[in-house]
């Protein structure tokens, strides 16, 4: 009898596979030839097809490629890879929500190249295993861009798999250097050394103490890739560095000892590489035990007055150097903030701005590259790396940001302060 | 000086252990089960709170009393839905089950509230206690809990070796059969050791998030786990054990962490564990049960 | 810690294994038949391009979670001790091997560099299961349990600590940060703390984890069989009957847990080298992997090999099938695994299943008759 149920659970387990292979193909047969070209034979010979047809068409002018691409019209396919559920959520949920805000205003007006964008973002549970699964599946679907991963451990894992399968990829937040590694591979957000190197330096150029301390968490890719920059940048500076107070994943509630130590050391300025959740925490316990010192931080802290339900006097004088400030007043970040919290309900955070300017980054990409609906994805992805390095994008996060082959973004860091309970520039 | 800080932070950040601990070795003891889902009635304990006092406007301590509610209902739920079935099956199967529980319960959380993370005002509104002209400053939370914790701890000891109740969860606790023979109600005690347990999980979760005054879905799920350790640490199933023990892990997760190393706190912390119960395998005021051949 | 349902299934199937020993070879057989007939269907259906590229990506991790959930299984269902820690075995194989391959990713071709990188990775598992089985093995029930847990976040927390290096001056060695290791400009970041490895080169893939899923099945059921084996099962049984009978409790509670941190490792091996980079992480080494893979050994049935598979394999493919329902995904997945083990295990649930079963066979039986 066990025997039986055993076979019978074999038999359930055989079928499910089958069931899943054969849906997920279906899907991609139906969807987009691309994704499977590797796969089947029929698909080989329509994406041949489509070769011919992309190469009878002019690629240098935009203006041409936009009616060519108004009578092809078809479907622009952009799959979003972060964390949804998890501890980490709340930031692929932002980039997710920010960039469906940018396609949904895309789509509006008119798509890209005259194909409507269509985005489907999936999540990776911030776990880099997860994150290859939550990519194959957005090949199963048809994928022809990727957008993400939103963490940078996840980005690499997946920007390994892109540069196999030549699909282009554009991070809105892996900030971590290995992220944009592979030549098919570009980023919106600063790389951690980046920003490590920039706040040593403003801080030293500005004069703002003399001691500092450092908090940062251990554990985390992003926090310690800033720390690390950030003291070889500190040895040239004008400050010393008197006290570093590191904490791990799963210990970040209690920073009472890195606090007290700070404080001992009589540190004049902490900086914060981290993200906003936990320096809400820091900056109370530093409040509650006295602690008055000035708070310098990166663009992970901003979002820290979207907690809800925090004390907004704690973030007094708080110092950090983000290239987005929900409360700018220009038309772009106005109107952004406007039509997000009339959708979600929230004030956008960095994350929702990056994946809001990865869309757009997109776009701009495409349109300088003339793609068009039935490109194959090695084109797609040829024709986007050097119309990256060619474009110019004005977004949420920086003003006029250009792109070289590395991957990586020049933008200019701005340096806000809270003053009154907003973020004011500096 | 700065040691006695880090010293009271300490007993300030065990003091949250304790109280956790406590609900951990009440559930352990009576219905011999690790309630792995206990640190997610905390963090919906602390959600409660948060909604009804901040978002509503009611006042904390009548906001306690509806967490505390609300809790023990969940926690009766989940033992009558969850756990009963399985009584007498193996305690692994429960333990796994237990584990569902807690993933149901932060994905409740998650769709329900987010995954943004929520600021708690705290609702111990009492003056800081400042000592050699503000050198060095007790939280008044940290006072209150602490004292909560020793409310409880005697409460606790007194109702389990006092009342009817509590001398039918003790022969519960020594043999389920032998108690049903001799006429006690067995789901009924266990469910109220449930109830009891999660209405100390909600006071727990308030008092979590009024010290560390941030709420995620899963602000339950790491104290939760050292609180277990707290447990063993002191004795499962001893009351006085868990209050000693969770103080204790507290005073030595921040002591490794000020003058050891910050990162290696839990692995200090764990190893001490793993040394005490190699020396003394039942805890510090644990009872050693005789083998029976 | 005592499993009574599954105490008594075992020997009666021990008595059933004295009288007809070719039982038992037949139900091994079946294993690997089981395992070889799903490797060729996958491999023909991947060849003929019907899979689609999320179960082709998934292939590698099913061979992982299959090896570690038997190793697991033996811990538990053999040996009879609840291990929480079981993805610090897999996170100490995967971080030693995958030091290796980066170190020797030019020096030696792939193959060759895979082969050492298992057998360093299973080496190192096994001497940490050793070492930390000497004390550990001691304590029983909850309180293993509870070490093992603990034991498995001290590796996650030391490894996310670690900074190792190598350039021509020869290793350096860090547990601080990065800067403490004066590197040379040229030199070769091995782990970077928390920022793990990355850079190994992928040498996992679906044949080779099936090959190693074939090893870990026959050193597991042969273990089973040996007269080590038994004498391990007998502990499991009655620890104080098998000391009484000479039996070196300690050695064969030793042998049987380092094989099982060791097969660990070798999942660790596969994990490492099926990703480009490697972070010890809460989620992917930390206690949270520990119970999802006890919670396979135990949906597969405790001491049932077999069962462990199947777990493996449909625990890891759930989660990704219900991917459209993303929001209430995991809120799906924990009341599946709620209601399973109500069904499974619940001694009303158990007796309702007999009557069922009952129900069926007379209704077989009679049609038969008919």
């Amino acid at each position: 009898m066990k025997k039986r149920m055993l076979s019978l659970v074999l038999a359930g387990v055989m079928t499910a596979s089958l069931l899943t292979g054969c849906g997920g193909s279906a899907g991609t047969d139906a969807g987009s030839a691309e994704g499977a070209a590797e796969e089947t034979t029929e698909a080989t010979e329509e994406t041949t097809a489509a070769d011919e047809t992309a190469e009878a068409e002019p690629a240098d002018d935009a203006a041409a490629q936009e009616t060519t691409g108004d009578s092809a019209g078809g479907t622009f396919k952009i799959g979003g890879v972060g964390p949804l559920t998890g501890s980490a959520a709340v930031y692929g949920i932002a980039t997710m929500n920010g960039s469906q805000i940018a396609v949904d205003e895309i789509n509006a007006a008119g798509g890209i190249n005259g194909m409507t964008v269509e985005l489907n973002f999936q999540d990776d549970e911030c776990d880099a295993e997860k994150s290859v699964n939550a990519y194959n599946t957005l090949k199963d679907w048809g994928v022809q861009v990727i957008d993400g991963a939103v963490t940078s451990a996840c980005s690499i894992a997946v920007s390994d798999k892109t540069a196999q399968d030549n699909i282009f990829q554009l991070t809105p937040s892996g900030s971590a250097v290995d992220c944009v590694k592979n030549d098919n591979a570009f980023r919106v957000c600063f790389s951690d050394p980046n920003q490590g190197a920039a706040s040593a330096q403003y801080i030293g150029e500005h004069g703002l103490a003399s001691k500092i301390a450092i908090i940062y968490d251990s554990s985390d890719v992003y926090s310690s890739g800033i720390y690390e920059k950030f003291m070889q940048e500190s040895e040239g500076q004008s400050f010393e560095v008197v006290a570093t107070g590191a904490f791990t994943a799963d210990n970040k509630t209690d920073f009472s000892v890195q606090l007290q130590q700070a404080k001992d050391a009589g540190a004049e300025l902490v900086f914060l590489p981290i993200y906003y959740s936990e320096a809400a925490l820091i900056l109370k316990q530093a409040s509650d035990m006295g602690f008055d010192v000035t708070f310098f931080g990166c663009d992970g802290l901003d979002g820290i007055l979207g907690v809800k339900n925090f004390d907004a006097s704690l973030a007094e004088g708080v110092m950090l150097l983000t290239p987005f400030a929900a409360d700018a007043t220009d038309d772009l970040t106005v109107n952004f903030v406007t039509t997000y919290k009339e959708k979600f309900n929230e004030t956008p955070n960095q994350f929702a701005a990056d994946g809001y300017d990865a869309i757009y980054t997109i776009k701009a990409a495409a349109e300088k590259a003339g793609i068009t609906a039935d490109m194959s994805n090695e084109e797609i992805c040829e024709a986007m790396k050097t119309a990256m390095t060619e474009i110019t994008v004005d977004g949420l996060t920086g003003d006029g940001i250009t792109w070289d082959a590395s991957g990586e973004p020049t933008k200019a860091p701005k340096a806000v302060v809270i003053k009154d309970g907003v973020y004011t520039a500096m | 000086m700065s040691f006695v800080a880090h010293l009271i932070n300490g007993i300030s950040l065990g003091s949250v252990y304790a109280l956790i601990a406590l609900g951990y070795t009440m559930v352990y003891g009576i219905a011999k089960m690790l309630n792995f889902a206990h640190g997610d009635v905390i963090m919906i304990g602390g959600y409660v709170v948060f909604v009804t006092a901040s978002g509503m406007g009611i006042p904390p301590l009548a906001a306690i009393v509806i967490s505390m509610a609300v809790c023990t209902v969940l926690g009766v739920t989940i033992e009558r839905v969850a756990y009963r079935p399985l009584r007498g099956a193996s305690p692994l199967a429960v333990l796994i089950t237990a584990i569902g529980v807690s993933y149901l319960l932060q994905n409740v959380a998650l769709l329900v509230f987010g995954s943004d993370t929520k600021a708690f005002s705290n609702v111990v509104t009492l003056p800081n206690l400042e000592l050699f002209e503000g050198q060095l400053i007790i939280k008044s939370v940290t006072i209150v809990t602490v004292i909560v914790s020793i409310i409880i701890m005697v409460g606790l000891t007194l109702f389990v070796k006092k009342t009817k109740i509590g001398r039918a969860m003790t022969a519960v606790s020594e043999d389920q059969g032998a108690a049903q023979l001799m006429g006690i109600n067995v789901n009924g005690t266990i469910a109220v050791t449930f109830a009891i347990g999660s209405s100390l999980a909600a006071v727990a979760g308030v008092l979590l998030c009024s010290a560390y005054p941030s709420l995620t879905p899963y602000t339950g799920s790491m104290p939760g786990i050292k609180a277990f350790v707290a447990a063993v640490f002191g004795g499962i199933g001893s009351i006085p054990g868990a209050f000693i023990g969770g103080i204790l892990l507290g005073v030595i997760e921040n002591l490794s962490k000020a003058y050891i190393s910050s990162q290696l706190a839990d692995a200090i912390v764990f190893s001490i564990l793993i040394i005490v119960l190699l020396v003394k395998p039942t805890g510090l005021l644990g009872r050693k049960i005789l083998e029976k051949v | 810690m005592a499993w009574p349902e599954q105490r008594k299934g075992t020997r009666m199937e021990m008595k059933v294994n004295k009288s007809r020993i070719s039982k038992t070879t037949k139900n091994d057989l079946i294993t690997y038949a089981m395992v070889i007939l799903t490797y060729i269907v996958v491999q023909v259906l991947v060849s003929t391009g019907h899979v689609s590229s999320l179960v082709q990506g998934l292939l590698v991790p099913f061979c992982t979670y299959v090896i570690v959930a038997v190793a697991l299984n033996l811990t538990v269902g053999i040996l009879g001790e609840l291990s929480l820690g079981h993805a610090g075995f897999m996170c100490v194989g995967a971080f030693a091997s995958a030091v290796f391959s980066l170190a020797f990713k030019e020096a030696l071709p792939g193959g060759v560099r895979f082969f050492l990188a298992l057998l360093i990775g299973a080496a190192a598992a096994a001497v940490v299961g050793f070492l930390v089985g000497i004390p550990v093995l001691r304590l029983r029930g909850d309180y293993l349990a509870i070490v093992t847990l603990a034991f498995g976040e001290i590796i996650k927390n030391i490894i996310n600590v670690l900074y190792l290096g190598v350039d021509s001056k020869g290793l350096h060695f860090s547990m601080k940060d990065a800067l403490s290791l004066h590197m040379e400009e040229d030199g070769l970041m091995l782990i970077k703390g928390a920022q793990g490895v990355t850079g190994t080169p992928n040498d996992s893939n679906f044949t080779v984890g099936v090959v190693l899923i074939l090893v870990t099945l026959f050193i597991v059921l042969n273990f089973i069989h040996s007269r080590t084996g038994r004498a391990v099962m007998s502990i499991r049984d009655n620890r104080i009957a098998a000391e009484s009978v000479g039996i070196n409790v300690t050695k064969y509670k030793l042998i049987a847990f380092t094989v099982s941190a060791s097969l660990a490792g070798v999942a660790g091996v596969l994990y490492a080298h099926n990703l480009s980079t490697l972070n010890a992480l809460p989620k992917n080494f930390g206690y949270n992997m520990s119970i999802m893979i006890l919670v396979f050994v135990v949906l597969g049935g405790i001491g049932n090999i077999r069962g462990s598979i199947i777990a493996a394999v449909l625990l890891t493919l759930l989660p990704e099938v219900l991917r459209g329902l993303s929001d209430y995904r995991m809120l799906i997945y924990s009341i599946v695994l709620i209601v399973m083990m109500i069904f499974n295990w619940g001694p009303n649930a158990i007796l309702f299943r007999k009557r069922l079963k009952q129900k069926i066979s007379f209704g077989r039986k009679a049609k038969e008759e008919v």
